[in-house]
């Protein structure tokens, strides 16, 4: 599917998703409560297909908090990038999707760990490289140590 | 009188206990902590604890300049060092739009295939030793050391060298490197038939291979589990053949892919792709053009604000780098996406109803290399 | 002796020869040239420099002539615990406990820049453990990153040197926590 007819299908499947101009892949920014369903979608809809999750990242961008989903479909070989949004840095939550690509499940671990965001439903929500009783969470923009990390 | 007490008795073989494959483990190849629930020898349930070498890498990327990271990303999957630095460069290249000579790409193609080569001889020597034959440690060992031999000549260092920067290689190769990469073929072409005398057809390793730890291909594509791993599945995941990079759109090779998804099928498929790689290296060492080994780089590399990725085929499977630029000379955000991470997420999955000594034949075959999982 | 007056090698060696009384020293001698010459390690390497502690005991440069038959799995069983990699907060009670299963007489020998201070993961590391004299006492440092064989083969034989320096009067006693 080439990358027009894969915006319009996007954007016809979720009408309040934003389009980023100008990025490598074809890029939304869906809204939270709507992104399970959309993928959902997308992995299951042969004119998709997007079954290989190859990246799930996590950005603390100061304002907001951000989760990037890099997808592609292994028969169609199209390529997409959804990002979703949360400016709750208290208690972020987002619905996991591990139940979809099964790699989720640990990325989604290493972003709760590093970044805080939890998942709602995920089978086993708890911290993957540091210990469970560490304070904070290392990649936010505002975790403080002063012994080991200077500022430059 | 005695009086006797009546205990009920509990089947001793029906309970399962769990077992911890610590840390400190000559099998796990590195830290990694797995806890198995065994019923007798059976498996039926393993949980992975990673974070025993997490060393911050991200977040200290975060505070390093491009040319900085690079020696950063070296010591991430230290197997094949080279291609992810190849990544890290790549990115640069692309987001500043510079084209490199060509010369800079053959040279790197050539070292990314030599690294594939000793990486896949280190796997297979470990491979051998966890199984029990303890001759194949030394027969990998003896013939990686040639191209460690060849690289200490050009770059300085046998392991983790940081040899390509954005824009080129810091330095030139030596006169002698064509020369001793084609002597190097010559001698590994014999020496690779000893590997499959010795391994491939013996009868104990075929026992303890075939048959254990499938993988289906929509469990490959689900769990995300790339690289040799995956294509022992039938998942065609070559990036370099998908999304090709360097010059392997001007080079003939083959993706080897098995269907069956046993240990054993992984297992021909890394003995294929040393040939494969072979073959690679002897389309493009005779025409290395001459040229400049950099190109004209600023002092100081700024990325324009946005957001990039590069993928590029590592030894153990698809390895990306997603950078988030604000437009300093640091990346505001680095992540990597790494391939032992999605490969090791499967070995719950593959391992179950089997026994605790094939566990060791998986994870083996997965080749998972720690440092990489944890960053 | 004072670190002043330790030259070089030979200077050690000397020492040894002419101090100590007849009946100890031929003791001395005999232990110690059995510990020094018989040094098995534990299996353990965290990152890199695993890889080229297993170089060392390849075919090309082969530490079984150094008298490291083989490694050991069980901490019981080892001599010396060589820390080949990165030491991280979360591995560092993992490493105590190691060393304080080992029996006596163990040694340590910190290989590569990681283990020595910390290395490349000095600066704005959250988990890095710098040095892993932080956590158990060293006996030998070998620098590098990662070290080459040889060094690492010269950090043996320093430990053997030091090993031949030791006497049943004055038995070597590592700090108990």
């Amino acid at each position: 599917m080439d990358n027009t007819t894969l915006k319009e299908k996007v954007l016809s499947l979720v009408p309040g998703a934003e389009f980023l101009e100008n990025k490598q892949y074809i890029t939304f920014i869906i809204p939270v409560e709507k992104m399970h369903d959309l993928a959902r979608n997308l992995k299951n809809e042969p004119e998709f297909n997007f079954d290989y999750l190859f990246c799930l990242s996590g950005v603390d961008m100061v304002k907001y908090l951000e989760i990037v989903y890099h997808l592609e479909s292994t028969t169609h070989r199209h390529e997409l990038v959804l990002k979703v949004r949360t400016a709750d840095r208290e208690n972020p939550a987002v619905d996991t999707v591990c139940d979809i690509w099964k790699t989720a499940d640990f990325h989604e671990r290493e972003v709760y760990d590093l970044l805080g965001i939890k998942f709602n439903h995920h089978p086993d929500m708890r911290r993957i490289f540091l210990d469970d009783d560490w304070k904070g969470h290392p990649l936010r923009k505002d975790y403080i140590d002063e012994v080991n990390i200077v500022e430059l | 009188m005695k009086e006797v007490i009546n205990l009920p008795v509990k089947n001793i073989e029906e309970e399962e206990y769990h077992i911890n494959m610590g840390p400190q483990h000559p099998s796990t190849h590195g830290v990694l902590r797995l806890v198995v629930s065994l019923q007798g020898e059976i498996v039926k349930n393993l949980k992975p604890h990673c974070g025993y070498i997490h060393r911050g890498i991200e977040k200290m990327c975060e505070k390093n300049t491009y040319p900085q990271i690079i020696h950063l990303t070296d010591r991430l999957d230290y197997l094949s060092a080279h291609i992810n630095n190849h990544a890290v460069c790549l990115l640069v290249e692309k987001a500043l739009e510079i084209e490199v000579p060509e010369r800079i790409k053959y040279i790197r193609t050539i070292i990314d295939e030599l690294n594939r080569i000793a990486s896949h001889q280190l796997w297979w020597c470990s491979f051998g030793m966890d199984l029990g034959g303890l001759t194949c440690f030394f027969y990998g060992l003896r013939d990686r050391e040639h191209i460690l031999d060849i690289f200490e000549e050009s770059f300085g260092s046998r392991l983790l060298h940081s040899y390509y920067t954005p824009g080129g290689l810091i330095q030139d190769v030596h006169p002698n490197f064509q020369k001793r990469v084609k002597d190097f073929i010559k001698y590994f072409r014999k020496k690779i038939k000893d590997y499959d005398d010795i391994l491939t057809g013996n009868i104990i390793m075929q026992e303890r291979t075939k048959g254990i730890g499938l993988l289906t291909k929509e469990d490959a594509i689900s769990y995300g589990v790339t690289g040799p791993s995956g294509r022992g599945s039938g998942f065609s995941c070559d990036v370099r053949k998908h999304h090709p990079y360097s010059m392997y759109s001007n080079v003939e090779f083959n993706e080897i892919l098995f269907h069956e998804g046993d240990t054993f099928a992984r297992y021909m498929v890394r003995m294929h792709e040393m040939r494969e790689s072979m073959k690679i290296i002897e389309q493009l060492i005779d025409n290395i053009p001459a040229g400049d080994y950099t190109a004209k780089m600023k002092a100081v590399l700024k990325l324009p604000v946005g957001e990039y990725f590069q993928r590029v085929e590592a030894a153990r499977g698809e390895f990306g780098v997603y950078v988030v630029s604000d437009g300093n000379k640091t990346p505001y955000r680095m992540k990597f996406r790494s391939p032992n991470f999605s490969n090791l997420s499967a070995l719950d999955h593959i391992s179950r109803e089997g026994k605790i000594a094939d566990l060791v034949a998986i994870g083996g075959s997965l080749d998972y290399v720690i440092p990489d999982i944890d960053r | 002796m004072k670190e002043t007056d330790f030259k070089d090698n030979s200077t050690l060696e000397l020492f040894k020869k002419s101090g100590g009384n007849i009946l100890l020293s031929s003791v001395d001698a005999l232990i110690d040239w059995g510990r020094s010459n018989s040094i098995w390690p534990l299996t353990f390497a965290t990152a890199c420099c695993g890889i080229e502690m297993m170089a060392t005991g390849a075919s090309r440069h082969d530490f079984s002539r150094f008298g490291i038959e083989v490694y050991r799995a069980s901490p019981r069983q080892a001599d010396v615990i060589v820390v080949a990699g990165t030491i991280v907060n979360k591995m560092a009670p993992v490493l105590k406990r190691l060393y304080d299963q080992m029996s006596e007489p163990k040694y340590v020998i910190a290989m590569g820049a990681c283990a020595v201070s910390g290395g490349p993961f000095y600066y704005n590391s959250y988990h890095v453990v710098r040095g892993v004299d932080h956590v158990i006492p060293v006996d030998v440092y070998v620098p590098g990153c990662p070290p080459r064989p040889e060094a690492l083969l010269y950090g043996i034989m320093q430990l053997q040197r030091k090993i031949k320096l030791e006497t049943i009067a004055n038995p070597r006693k590592s700090p108990n926590t």
